[in-house]
């Protein structure tokens, strides 16, 4: 009967708390919400970019004290990178602060797929930077969605453009085999259709081959790969999956600067793991790499300096690191466009909205923010939710990662449209009225 | 003092042998049932509904299907994932391509007949191995499942990512589109399966079903035929785990991958029917509300006292507290919490003067 007591006491208790779970909130502050993973399989990946994303926010409150006054109220959510647990994070948050939730970063494809079907219905644009899906860049028919500065395809593309360069041009790649492995979910699935393109353009011959989550039994895998001795290896992989894949490269003698990883498996904890076994493994860039930009020195000087960084000061020039620099980043500049629009105040999601679709970062403005060398100029418009699709490759030597190629742009002639094919069978298949990008300014 | 029998004379058959014979246990679920059906929606938010309550009652479907097959004929089953996968995919497949179907209802039911019609097929192994073996037999079939949704193109429409969405839901007409209509149209499902499974596990089907479960060869001898008998319990369980699979693609997630049926599915829902209680429909729900709520409640807790933490240890201290209740839950009533639930009753009865 003592337990039946304490039962239901807890029981009640926790009634109590769902329903009261918002308190009293300051009326000048913009809310932005975290779903990130400090935990789980994905967590050496997930902890440098999560604390990039906390240490820029934190530093746009100290450096400026908020975008034009008004201060980022950041709170962060564990997803493990599942996707069940990522929505109840997203519904969790969406309502907080004084006009709800700005923009939401899902940080896996999964959860983007589930969020693109919430966004139009609670006026949350999401930004999905550098994954999610391909053929949301097409604004017409994903109005909430935003995979800026590159999506999968474009990835792929890059790759690919890359190898050719190598080869002496997209023709010397006939007869050549390519083989993608890939973390089996929507994330490692999707550049599959970009490269069966490629394949069919050029007549190479592509092989995909999955990884079941989370990654670490490769070496069915890998011993096929080793009979069927490919030309070159793409890998899609994210978290414990990559550092295995290089390992099992090391050990069946594949070598590992034919082995070109995505943006997402370019990054030291993929790497360092393997040691020795990592040399020459390459990997596409989303335009930046490793390395300590004009932002550092702020972030050393208003946060490190004082203790107030939520890393350590030798980690935050490392890949992933700076792409959650980069990420927050962009989300501020979105919503500092949108507050030229409708004021200096706190703002709604679809507000925002309106200032990521109207985002405008020249040379001039990134050199004053202090990502000079990190970003290319982007412009993201009603027909082009990605706002640029340049990317680089580089290369780890052992220690560091190098940039070893120029700058590539996906080929808008390929990408486009299979883009507007995708976009166009989501929209019937969802009934979705489409936009007319031409009538908007 | 309340809760006593006492006075309440049957004198039919019928009265006798109705679902609840004590007249403040009729009351009571049926002041449940309306407090879900009225009260709730007057007060209840978003977040309450998609993150809790209809997770809740859509896994408790799920359950009652396992619980069918697990408790009440005791055939060991891990592949509950896949055949809720089954049920979605069907769903999704009649949806898209059968424009006339676009009834959720009828979308619903296919599903649940397809995972029945596949859960006689992974059930006839069933006949010649039993206990672990059958369990390995059944994980079987979740990795073929999952193989299969990740592999033929066509059953998820040929999209590159290999996730499919859904939109525009209605049954009858009725557009079944914000958290509040989602919730009531699974309520009433689930309510209706709810007494189904019920009427079917009291009945002579049940009986033969435990019959089985309790000694096969003896349920043989007195006359139940076991095939016939094991694969009825498939075919109802997975009816009901596939309608569940439905539901959760529909009506919860909206867009999804064969990753949100994996294994780990199925291991959440066998949690759910081992700790709430084998053979109890009640202990379905129980189950369901203890596995998912308890994790979300102990990710929050700190917060509301206004515990400030950092979100690497909150989701550290959720795993290990809730490890720690379910081994607590499991030690103090190995049947589960539908038991406690009987003590409780038993103790009412007699408050207050015990002996």
């Amino acid at each position: 009967m003592r337990l039946m007591k304490a039962a239901l006491l807890g029981a009640a208790v926790a009634a109590a708390g769902l329903t009261v779970a918002s308190g009293a909130q300051a009326q000048n502050e913009q809310f932005i919400p975290g779903l990130i993973y400090r935990t789980g399989a994905y967590a050496p990946n997930g902890i440098p970019f999560a604390n990039g994303v906390a240490d820029y926010y934190a530093l746009v409150n100290e450096r400026d004290g908020g975008i034009n006054g008004v201060k980022i109220l950041y709170e962060e959510c564990d997803t493990g990178y599942a996707t069940d647990r990522g929505v109840e994070c997203y519904e969790r948050l969406k309502g907080k602060g004084p006009t709800g939730a700005a923009y939401v970063n899902p940080l896996s494809t999964g959860i983007t797929f589930a969020l693109t079907e919430k966004a139009p219905v609670d006026k949350i644009p999401v930004i999905s930077m550098g994954y999610g899906r391909s053929e949301s860049r097409d604004g017409s028919v994903f109005q909430w969605n935003f995979p800026l500065l590159g999506t999968y395809w474009s990835a792929a593309d890059i790759i690919m453009q890359h190898i050719a360069l190598k080869e002496g041009g997209f023709e010397k790649l006939k007869g050549k085999k390519v083989v993608l492995v890939y973390h089996d979910s929507p994330y490692g699935k999707e550049p599959i259709a970009l490269l069966e393109q490629r394949a069919k353009m050029h007549g190479f011959e592509f092989t995909p081959m999955p990884v079941t989550h989370p990654g670490v039994e490769q070496k069915a895998t890998w011993l096929q790969i080793r009979q069927n001795r490919p030309d070159y290896v793409l890998l899609w992989g994210w978290g414990i999956m990559n550092s295995t894949s290089i390992k099992e490269a090391a050990a069946v003698g594949f070598p590992r600067d034919k082995m070109f990883g995505v943006w997402w498996s370019g990054a030291e904890p993929d790497v360092r793991p393997a040691e020795g076994g990592a040399k020459g493994y390459h990997a596409a860039m989303l335009q930046h790499g490793a390395g300590q930009f004009g932002v550092h020195a702020d972030l050393k000087k208003f946060l490190y300096d004082k203790g107030k960084g939520v890393a350590k000061y030798d980690e935050t020039g490392e890949v992933l690191y700076n792409r959650g620099l980069v990420n927050a980043m962009l989300g501020v500049e979105s919503i500092r466009t949108a507050q030229k629009k409708f004021g200096n105040k706190p703002l709604t999601g679809e507000q925002v909205r309106w200032g990521i679709e109207n985002l405008d970062l020249s040379a001039a403005r990134l050199k004053e923010l202090g990502f000079e060398g990190m970003l290319q100029p982007l412009k993201v418009s009603c027909q082009d939710h990605e706002g640029t699709r340049a990317g680089r490759v580089q290369q780890w030597d052992g220690a560091k990662w190098v940039v070893v190629s120029d700058w590539y742009q996906s080929d808008d002639k390929v990408l486009k449209p299979m883009v507007d094919a995708a976009a166009k069978k989501y929209a019937e298949e969802k009934k979705l009225p489409v936009r007319d990008c031409s009538k908007e300014s | 003092m309340l809760y006593r029998e006492a006075g309440q004379f049957k004198t039919t058959y019928g009265a006798d042998q109705q679902i609840f014979p004590i007249l403040q246990d009729r009351i009571f679920v049926l002041a449940v049932i309306a407090a879900a059906l009225l009260v709730v929606p007057l007060f209840a938010s978003q977040y309450l509904y998609t993150e809790i309550l209809i997770p809740f009652l859509i896994l408790s479907l799920a359950a009652i299907g396992l619980n069918i097959l697990v408790g009440y004929c005791g055939q060991v089953s891990l592949g509950t994932g896949g055949f809720m996968a089954v049920g979605a995919y069907a769903a999704y497949n009649l949806w898209l391509r059968v424009p006339e179907a676009n009834n959720l209802i009828v979308v619903f039911l296919f599903g649940g007949l397809m995972s029945a019609a596949v859960g006689i097929l992974f059930g006839i192994p069933s006949l010649r191995i039993k206990g672990f073996y059958l369990a390995v037999a059944t994980l079987a079939s979740q990795f073929f499942l999952d193989w299969l949704f990740a592999r033929v193109k066509w059953l998820t429409n040929y999209t590159p990512s290999g996730s499919v969405a859904v939109g525009d839901t209605s049954a009858f007409g009725w557009k079944i589109d914000t958290p509040m209509e989602r919730y009531l149209f699974i309520l009433a499902f689930v309510v209706v399966a709810t007494v189904v499974a019920k009427n079917l596990v009291r009945g002579h089907i049940g009986r033969s079903w435990m019959a089985i479960r309790d000694m096969d060869i003896a349920a043989e001898i007195i006359g139940f035929r076991p095939l016939r008998t094991k694969l009825t319990a498939f075919a109802v369980s997975s009816f009901f785990i596939g309608i569940a699979g439905a539901m959760w693609a529909f009506l919860r997630l909206g867009a999804w991958e064969p990753l949100a049926f994996d294994i780990n599915r199925s291991f959440q829902i066998l949690f759910m029917v081992i700790i709430g209680g084998l053979g109890s429909l009640l202990g379905s729900f129980l189950g369901a509300a203890f596995i998912v709520l308890t994790p979300i409640v102990l990710n929050q807790l700190p917060g509301w006292f206004g515990v400030k933490m950092s979100t690497a240890l909150l989701s550290h201290l959720e795993f290990m507290v809730f490890g720690a209740m379910i081994v607590f839950f499991l030690i103090v009533e190995p049947h589960g919490l539908a038991r406690l639930w009987a003590i409780a009753k038993e103790k009412l009865r007699l408050w207050p003067f015990p002996h």
